[in-house]
């Protein structure tokens, strides 16, 4: 016993307060160096929010350049300058907006964003622990994304711009300073800045893998844990084991650049100049980069996963459908994400016997994909739901992640990629799939848990605009992009004019373009609803406001750090105990009665 | 006790845990660099590299304050502090050769041409093994910090935690080592 005392001391180090109060908090200590997992959780939500807007706005100006590549806005050179000479958006910008509307929006908003936010907020929480197994870790995790975001923001203001060869930032076009502007000193910078979001995904993973294995409370097992956690877990798996890889791969690229080795280089002619490198084989940083890459994918999409299931549950008043159908599809997916990454590689040359492995195992995630979307139906199926805002946007979810996922089956044959690679059908499909879809994971997320956060609620009417607007618009931007694409029209062009064939439906384009202006706007009052909610929403009452069994709504309504007064809760039951026995709901902290049935 | 499960903290303190998941990033970041260079061995323009002597005496090195180490912390648990102190001062002096030791290694592969210029192994071997060494720089900063520690008045906790917690790191490194000089060896040269 006093063994087991000295380790929980040991853990304490400042983080496990008995009462939460004999610790004295400065302004700085509570909102800025905080080391507790609920305010940096909300740290990663307000920058993850930033970058979203900032993502978002670079992706509303490139689409004006599509939608319109022959008007001129003059507006755009008051504020871009040189950037958008006679209001026209010059290729080296365009490129540039591509580039980081890419890097931002999978890594600072749907990776640190959604991970960093809801790991963060939830695992502690949910798994019954004061705080993160080490919570300054925790702490450094997220001020390293600080710094990550601080030099890849500051990269816009260089005079030669920012990274601008696309987010897969694939050499020898990467590697050389003197191939595009863009390729210049903004190329170190994210080189610097993604080194640097590496090692605060990697302390945050390393912290939710411990916490989650380590600090349940009493009675929690593994097989009780909800899904939200299980999936956070996976996500921590995948994002600790594939990081480093392109980390290893940036390392390699930097040496490139700046000491003239030549991992990835070699023959190049720049300016009919030939340049010494030779031996480099750039294929060698496709593979580097996709093997974390795709996992990267999953670190996106199985967080939503995760909530997604159990805000359905809850919502429906039903147990999640197949609770260990869900956990073993989450276990098969994990272990299937590291076995796909050369299906992004099918033109390369690469051996069609090795593609054709490739194909096997990338079709085979379909499996576990349709069981999941299988179980979120089964669980909504005869439910007695509650349409919130977060309801909303979890079906929103499964709704966008079977559209998407099924166009990953045409992606997944090679023989099919070929005809469709670097076209917009594959920017529809990932759009669709991994982009949107988690977007809307986030959404529910937010929806949900605002009022365990913040104290109070979002507002409904605002919320319910936003899910339809967002949805609607999402399908209506792209829907489309798959018959442009599938008419062989291909992604990254500037302007399509110059080409009779990829010059088919510049209405669409149009059409597209003012959709998600239109969708852009609504995102900005969700933030205008996020804000004003923190301060002036409908105040919480009651303790567990969406009647849920898990254990963070048996929290004080503004829990301090330490999470519970007193002692942690126990736990008697899994998470989805809804409507069983004639009870709504039984949480479980709830021992199990005499004579209860099994679930 | 009632705060987390205590069942699982007696197999293992949560610290420990997070330092192993760690290890097992890092064995990843090496696992893409030598996969890479396994890659990059099978295509043409390839120069093998015969390594310096300089890295068999750092081997011996590290695979000696392994040891060092070892008996520092099993000193440190029967409360012998006066051999904990000087295990840890040799252990510490031993990581600051093993480091020097590289260096040395590098300027002698240096001098014989081989640079970041021109396709092979030595720039492979530059960027890993600096890699590596960097990762003992760091090991070598936390036995610094323990040395001073252990002269710096009473212990009051005695706990092996952090003793044990730097004997894993200590004893990874050296393993990741002893792999990447194996691994030179065998497809490098």
């Amino acid at each position: 016993m006093s063994e087991v005392l000295n380790v929980q001391q040991g853990m304490a180090a400042g983080a496990v307060h008995h009462d939460g109060h004999h610790h004295h908090e400065t302004f700085v200590s509570k909102y800025i160096f905080s080391q507790d997992h609920k305010t940096i959780a909300k740290q990663f939500l307000i920058t993850g929010i930033i970058w979203a807007i900032i993502g978002g706005l670079f992706s509303v100006l490139f689409r004006l350049q599509l939608g319109y590549p022959e008007q001129s806005f003059p507006i755009l050179e008051t504020f871009f300058g040189n950037w958008a000479k006679g209001g026209q958006i010059q290729p080296e910008f365009y490129y540039a907006l591509v580039t980081m509307h890419g890097t931002v929006l999978v890594f600072f908003v749907l990776t640190a964003g959604l991970s960093g936010t809801f790991a963060n907020f939830l695992i502690p929480l949910q798994v019954g622990a004061r705080d993160m197994a080490s919570p300054f870790l925790n702490m450094l995790s997220y001020w390293f994304f600080f710094l990550a975001s601080v030099i890849m923001l500051s990269s816009l203001f260089i005079s030669t711009g920012p990274a601008s060869g696309g987010w897969t930032i694939y050499p020898p076009l990467s590697a050389l300073g003197e191939a595009s502007s863009g390729s210049k000193l903004g190329m170190d910078f994210w080189l610097v800045s993604m080194a640097m979001f590496i090692v605060s995904s990697l302390l945050g993973g390393i912290n939710y893998i411990s916490t989650i294995l380590n600090l349940r409370t009493k009675g929690m097992s593994m097989t009780r844990l909800p899904l939200t956690i299980w999936a956070l877990f996976f996500t921590a798996v995948l994002g600790v084991l594939s990081f480093p890889v392109l980390l290893s791969g940036a390392i390699l690229l930097l040496f490139d650049r700046n000491l003239g080795t030549s991992f990835f280089l070699s023959d190049i002619v720049v300016n009919g100049q030939i340049l010494p490198n030779e031996g480099g084989s750039a294929i060698l940083f496709q593979h580097l980069f996709w093997f974390l890459g795709h996992p990267e994918v999953y670190i996106i999409l199985l967080p939503a996963m995760g909530m997604v299931s159990e805000i359905l549950s809850v919502n429906s008043r039903k147990p999640i459908f197949g609770y260990m159908a869900m956990l073993g599809s989450l276990f098969a997916i994990t272990i299937l994400a590291f076995l796909v990454w050369a299906h992004h590689m099918f033109v390369t040359g690469l051996n069609p016997f090795l593609g054709s492995i490739f194909v096997l195992l990338t079709l085979l995630i379909a499996v576990p994909s349709a069981i999941k979307v299988f179980n979120w139906l089964t669980t909504l199926w005869r439910g007695n739901i509650r349409f919130t805002p977060a309801t909303l946007f979890a079906i929103g979810f499964v709704s966008l992640f079977i559209s998407g996922g099924l166009t990953g089956i045409f992606l997944g044959n090679s023989t099919i990629d070929i005809h469709l690679h670097d076209t917009m059908f594959v920017v529809a499909h990932f759009h669709i799939v991994m982009g949107v879809a988690s977007m809307f994971g986030m959404f529910a997320g937010i929806y949900h848990w605002f009022p365990k956060m913040f104290g109070r609620y979002l507002n409904n009417t605002l919320g319910y605009l936003h899910f339809w607007v967002t949805i609607i618009g999402a399908y209506l931007i792209f829907w489309p992009m798959h018959y442009q694409g599938l008419a062989g029209i291909p992604r990254r062009y500037l302007d399509k004019r110059g080409w009779v064939s990829f010059n088919q439906f510049p209405e669409l384009d149009k059409m597209i373009t003012i959709v998600s202006i239109v969708v852009f706007a609504v995102q900005l009052m969700f933030v205008f609803n996020f804000i004003y909610s923190i301060f002036k929403g409908r105040k919480v009452t009651n303790k567990n406001p969406w009647g849920a069994n898990t254990l963070e709504w048996t929290t004080p309504l503004r829990p301090g750090h330490g999470n519970w007064e007193g002692e942690i809760p126990e736990v008697h039951r899994w998470a989805y105990d809804y409507g069983k026995d004639g009870r709504e709901f039984i949480p479980q902290v709830e021992e199990i009665g005499e004579g209860e049935s099994k679930h | 006790m009632d705060i987390v499960s205590t069942q699982q903290n007696k197999k293992m303190h949560p610290h420990k845990f997070t330092l192993w998941v760690a290890i097992g990033s890092i064995v990843m970041m090496f696992a893409g660099l030598t996969s890479a260079f396994i890659v990059k061995s099978n295509q043409t323009n390839w120069i093998a590299v015969e390594l310096p002597k300089a890295f068999w005496f750092s081997t011996a090195a590290i695979v000696l304050s392994s040891l060092t180490l070892q008996m520092a912390l099993r000193s440190f648990k029967q409360r012998e502090m006066s051999k904990y102190r000087s295990m840890i001062g040799i252990t510490l002096l031993l990581g600051i050769v093993f480091v020097l030791l590289q260096w040395f290694g590098f300027q002698e592969l240096w001098s014989q041409q081989i640079t970041f210029k021109g396709a092979g192994a030595g720039q492979f071997l530059y960027v890993i093994f600096g890699l590596h060494a960097i990762h003992v720089i760091g090991g070598v900063i936390t036995l610094l910090i323990m040395f001073i520690k252990a002269f710096a008045g009473k212990v009051k906790l005695y706990s092996s935690i952090p003793v044990e917690m730097a004997a894993i790191y200590w004893h990874f490194v050296d393993l990741l080592w002893i792999y990447l000089l194996f691994f030179f060896l065998i497809i490098g040269g």
